[in-house]
């Protein structure tokens, strides 16, 4: 299928960008690499009057070390993310998430920044971001502004930017000695998760200091396993004690039914899967 | 003299594909990469609306738009396009409603094509259609099958007065087969009823339909990725005023059919209107999500079995009633395409009574016809899935109640209570075979012990004994059954001066490798070298004549074809030989590519030699035409019948649903292997679209008809990373029908995968109460199977 037209800007610097989504107005769309909006132009389900190419601007690549956390760039692909040291030393999450992303080509083209502006609740980087308490830079004409990931996301395909914002780059908090597990739950290996869950845990002797939970795909927007968090803090790492805090998994959780599962089923996965996740980064 | 070494066999050898080299570095000729000088480019615009009057279509803005040339819809081109061809009227009354490429009044399925851009590149045509306007007066939609045979449904052709086309009714008591089913049903000592939905499958070829019409020098070529050159000439001649001496079909590569491609399809006739109007070359190419909106499904069956057996387990009867979508229209065969189930759901088991009735329906979606297998599969999974449900319920183990039923060894030749004979088979053998490879009775102890202690993986095992009915067709049976045409095959065959081979066959390769392995016959029938053959298939200039590919026909009817051309050849060279060598032509004998005198060393004349004599014509015998070719054409006697064993293994997660192949075991019979590396390449890929019906792929329309399912992000078709790695075998029991001694091989993976792989997934849950999973058994199906079971107690 071919697209409708469409202007074409590629700037070299995030400044030009901004400057040319806020001429561009309200129909502008960013484009990094393109993986979802694509067939999106396509299939004609989305039709901007301009699209403003952030491929040429290097400042938005790469990842950098910045004291407690690692800052990743937008326009850093999968491909480089899951590569990188600082990314396995500091964010394995961050990289076992992404290791699922799509296929190989999906993940040599498609960005970190760009996953998460898209804000598919079925995409797997918005439950990670989530739980990891990142953050969000985001520019655009008045500047720079950090939003917490858990403020990122709005709804279904939408998040808080602004038609002349974009995502700049995304800072996760470092994890020092935590286990991490990402449970992708999906029927073919191309397919998006019918359900996920992004599990950290800090061990404590024989106890679960602290986890952080992350849920794919329940809700229009990623969804924080807080409950699940609190009943697992501070108690057993055992198989009962896990199981048992598993069962919050459904809360917060509206998932909706597709032709992958009914909302019933999901959260029925939402609690097994959580069981999994969380057990799985615990070393259980 | 000539040097002449003996000739090694091809047939058996695994050659690689000739066709391979091109197509993997992209030296191809699709239909998309023909573009003639001058060519114009088809947009289509399809109807969002399952059933709807056209009341107006406002076609002018769409004219001014920048780079269209035409713009016209149905009732513009209502005398031109005729109505599509329907040719297997399977009852005398089949009720058979018009069929136009481009909709005139009325719209009856999602994505019916209702107005045509012309213009000079793609992208103007489909930004023009935008420009279109289209008022449609919604009507009731019906896309259920029982509500559209039931009283006061909304109608899809209102003016037939019902959604049922036929109604086809076989019955072993009337055609003196075998007795009364009703009575088998009354007197059983056990009765096993199921319902099992056939869901709809849309074929996922690789390479998306595409046709190029070139009107120049007062014919028209076609080009298209089709399965049937052949046929869609003489359809397009009988249906759109075009004369058959005018028109020319040629189908380059093609990626791709199965069965997808055996139509006459609205885009071909489209496109051949419009180079008709305008007297240039006109292309369409379709998109992914045209070719899953619109191009023929598959499958889409409602079964109800009844089974009567004895406690012993001995099948005395089987009632079969089905309900077979048609969609809003009737493509080619589309209604035939049940009915060669009605032959198979008996399968390889005796049986004394049997009853079949199919009624096609009507509703508001896309038509359905030949898909992989085309009616085999749909009765296979039944009858095997019916045979695991008879071993449950008498408490036997399934292979052992297979056993009790099946047609042994020494039986044959059988003849079915279903009519047809079985010329060969070894049931014993295939299975003996599969249940060694699979380790049959470890993993019934592994199950077992996975089940004493509650293990949320359960194993299943699934077992699939089949046949299947191929080399499609003996022409007077499918004259019995009212289709339309013959199934015959035709060869030529052309010894050029150099001793090169040029053979032409009328079937029509789209992946099969008949290149290669015409080629193999060739060489061992004449003793030339394999590289000496040039196989040419697939125009109607090159091959005048042919029936095409599909129905696992190939190699038994074509390749026996070729043999016959080659015979005749053989015995032409005879005679010049016999001038040549100055003996009588019952002094010769022909081996490795030489006709030699008996005994008389060294008198030879190789096939080369008398080729060259031939062409010069300098010293032909009396009554000796100057060319050493033949035609020849074979109409099988009988079909033949592949079998074999599968056996799968599925680890099912309780918990979630997720169903995971262990281990998958294939032993196909399919009688004497030409090139064993393409019989293993079509039996894996056979299997994963078996496995693709039994597990992911599925159709689905919304309540108003549109089609949920059109991209392949929802569409899931299986990657080789949702396959497991196939152990496949052979057997070898010879077909005595014809002279290669094969069967086909084309669709037997299909049409036994399927029922192996959902018999292994109830087998897992069946302790837990679950005796059906609807296909495709997606996680949460089954995870459903085991709520609805056991009343969520799991949950």
């Amino acid at each position: 299928m071919i697209p409708a037209a469409f202007e074409y800007v590629r700037p070299d610097s995030v400044e030009e960008a901004v400057s040319a989504l806020r001429q561009a107005g309200e129909d502008a769309k960013v484009i990094g690499g393109g993986q979802s909006l694509v067939p999106m132009l396509r299939l004609r389900l989305a039709l901007p009057t301009t699209l403003v190419d952030l491929g040429r601007i290097e400042e938005l690549r790469g990842v950098r070390d910045d004291g407690d956390a690692i800052v990743i760039g937008a326009m850093t692909t999968h491909h480089d993310v899951l590569g990188d040291a600082l990314v396995q030393r500091y964010a394995p999450l961050v990289a076992q998430a992404t290791e699922t992303v799509g296929d190989r080509q999906v993940r040599n083209l498609g960005t970190f920044g760009g996953s998460l502006a898209h804000a598919d609740p079925a995409g797997d980087l918005p439950a990670v971001a989530v739980a990891l308490d990142a953050q969000m830079v985001v520019a655009g004409s008045s500047g720079r502004r950090t939003v917490p990931a858990a403020d990122f996301f709005v709804d279904y395909l939408t998040t808080v930017l602004e038609p002349d914002e974009l995502l700049a780059e995304v800072r996760v908090p470092k994890l020092d000695g935590w286990g991490v597990h990402y449970e992708k739950f999906h029927q073919t290996a191309q397919a998006w998760a019918i359900v996920g869950v992004a599990a950290a845990v800090r061990r404590s002797n024989g106890s679960i200091a602290e986890a952080r939970v992350g849920l794919t795909n329940v809700a229009s927007v990623p969804v924080r396993g807080r409950a699940v968090e609190a009943a697992l803090a501070g108690g057993e790492a055992s198989a009962g004690a896990i199981a048992s805090a598993a069962e919050q998994a459904g809360e917060g959780t509206s998932p909706s039914t597709d032709l992958t599962g009914s909302a019933e089923y999901r959260q029925h996965l939402s609690r097994v899967l959580t069981r999994r996740a969380v057990s799985a980064a615990a070393g259980l | 003299m000539s040097v002449v070494e003996e000739h090694r066999p091809e047939v058996g050898n695994a050659r690689l594909r000739k066709e391979d080299a091109h197509l993997v570095t992209g030296q191809t000729n699709w239909t998309d990469n023909i573009t003639p000088p001058g060519t114009l480019h088809i947009a289509i615009l399809r109807s969002p609306m399952a059933h709807a009057r056209i009341t107006d279509i406002d076609l002018g803005p769409a004219r001014d738009r920048p780079g269209v040339v035409a713009v016209f819809s149905g009732r513009d081109v209502a005398d031109e396009q005729g109505t599509l061809p329907c040719a297997w009227p399977v009852t005398e009354d089949m009720v058979h409603p018009d069929h136009p490429a481009l909709a005139v009044d009325e719209v009856r399925f999602a994505g019916e094509a209702v107005a045509v851009v012309v213009a000079r590149d793609t992208a103007s045509a489909v930004d023009a259609l935008e420009a279109i306007e289209v008022d449609y007066d919604p009507l009731p939609v019906v896309l259920d099958m029982e509500a559209a045979v039931a009283d006061g449904s909304p109608l899809v052709h209102a003016d037939k007065g019902t959604n049922s086309s036929f109604t086809w009714v076989f019955d072993s008591a009337e055609a003196g087969t075998g007795g009364s089913v009703d009575e088998a049903l009354g007197d059983a000592e056990v009765t096993v009823s199921r319902r099992f939905l056939q869901q709809r499958l849309i074929p996922s070829f690789m390479e998306p339909r595409s046709v190029v019409v070139d009107p120049t020098g007062g014919q028209f070529t076609m080009w298209s990725a089709t399965q049937i050159p052949h046929i869609l000439r003489l359809m397009l001649a009988l249906t759109t005023n075009t004369p058959e001496h005018k028109l020319r079909v040629v189908a380059p590569d093609v990626g791709g059919g199965f069965g997808g491609k055996l139509q006459v399809t609205p885009e071909e006739v489209i496109t051949l209107v419009a180079a008709k109007r305008l007297h240039k070359p006109v292309k369409y190419t379709e998109t992914r999500s045209d070719s899953l909106l619109t191009a023929h499904h598959g499958r889409d069956q409602i079964q109800q079995l009844d089974l009567a057996a004895r406690r012993d387990g001995t099948i005395t009867g089987l009632k079969v009633r089905l309900l077979a979508n048609m969609g809003a229209y009737l493509g080619l065969v589309t209604p035939g395409v049940p009915l060669l189930g009605a032959f198979m759901f008996n399968a390889i088991y005796k049986m004394p009574a049997y009853r079949f009735e199919c009624t096609g329906v009507f509703t508001n979606t896309a038509w359905t016809d030949a898909y992989r297998g085309a009616g085999r599969p749909e009765a296979t999974f039944a009858i095997e899935r019916m045979m695991d449900e008879l071993a449950a319920e008498l408490g036997m183990d399934p292979m052992e109640v297979r056993r009790r039923n099946w047609i042994a060894h020494e039986e044959f030749p059988f003849t079915t209570v279903a009519g047809l004979t079985y010329d060969s088979g070894n049931y014993e053998a295939a299975t003996d075979k599969a249940m060694e490879l699979f380790g049959y009775d470890a993993l019934r102890r592994e199950q077992a012990e996975r089940r004493e202690r509650g293990d949320p993986v359960q194993l299943g095992l699934g077992i699939s004994t089949y046949t299947e009915m191929c080399g499609l067709a003996p022409s007077r049976v499918l004259g019995s059954l009212s289709y339309g045409a013959g199934g015959w095959e035709t060869a030529s065959l052309h010894m050029l001066p150099s001793g090169k081979v040029e053979v032409v066959t009328g079937s029509s390769a789209h992946g099969q490798g008949h290149e290669t392995a015409w080629s193999q016959i060739v060489a061992d029938q004449l003793g030339v070298p394999f590289e000496d053959v040039e196989v040419l298939h697939g125009d109607t200039r090159v091959s005048a004549k042919g029936m095409d590919t599909y129905g696992s026909r190939s190699l038994t009817v074509g390749g026996t074809a070729v043999i016959a051309a080659c015979g005749k050849v053989i015995d032409k060279a005879r005679k010049v030989a016999a001038h040549m060598l100055e003996c009588a032509e019952d002094d010769l004998e022909f081996a490795d590519g030489s006709f030699r005198v008996k005994g008389s060393p060294g008198s030879e004349k190789s096939i080369q030699e008398i080729a060259l004599a031939t062409f010069a014509a300098h010293d032909l015998p009396d009554g000796v035409e100057a060319s050493l070719d033949s035609d020849a054409t074979f109409d099988p006697e009988n079909f033949s019948f592949p079998h074999g064993t599968h056996l799968c293994a599925t680890e099912v997660d309780t918990e979630t649903g997720m169903v995971k192949i262990r281990s998958y075991v294939s032993v196909d019979d399919v009688g004497h292997v030409v090139n064993p590396l393409i019989v293993d390449g079509q039996v894996h890929g056979g299997l994963a679209q078996g496995i693709g019906q039994a597990l992911f792929e599925n159709a689905v329309y919304d309540s108003d008809g549109n089609l949920l399912t059109g991209t392949f992000v929802d569409y899931t078709v299986p990657s080789p990373a949702d396959l497991p790695a196939f152990t496949t075998a052979r057997t070898e029991t010879p077909a005595t029908t014809n002279p290669l001694g094969v069967k086909g091989v084309g669709e037997a993976g299909t049409i036994a995968s399927t029922p192996a792989v959902v018999n292994a997934v109830v087998d897992a849950l069946r302790p837990m109460g679950v005796n059906d999973v609807p296909m495709p058994c997606s996680p949460h199906r089954v995870w459903q199977a085991i709520q609805d079971a056991n009343g969520g107690a799991s949950s």
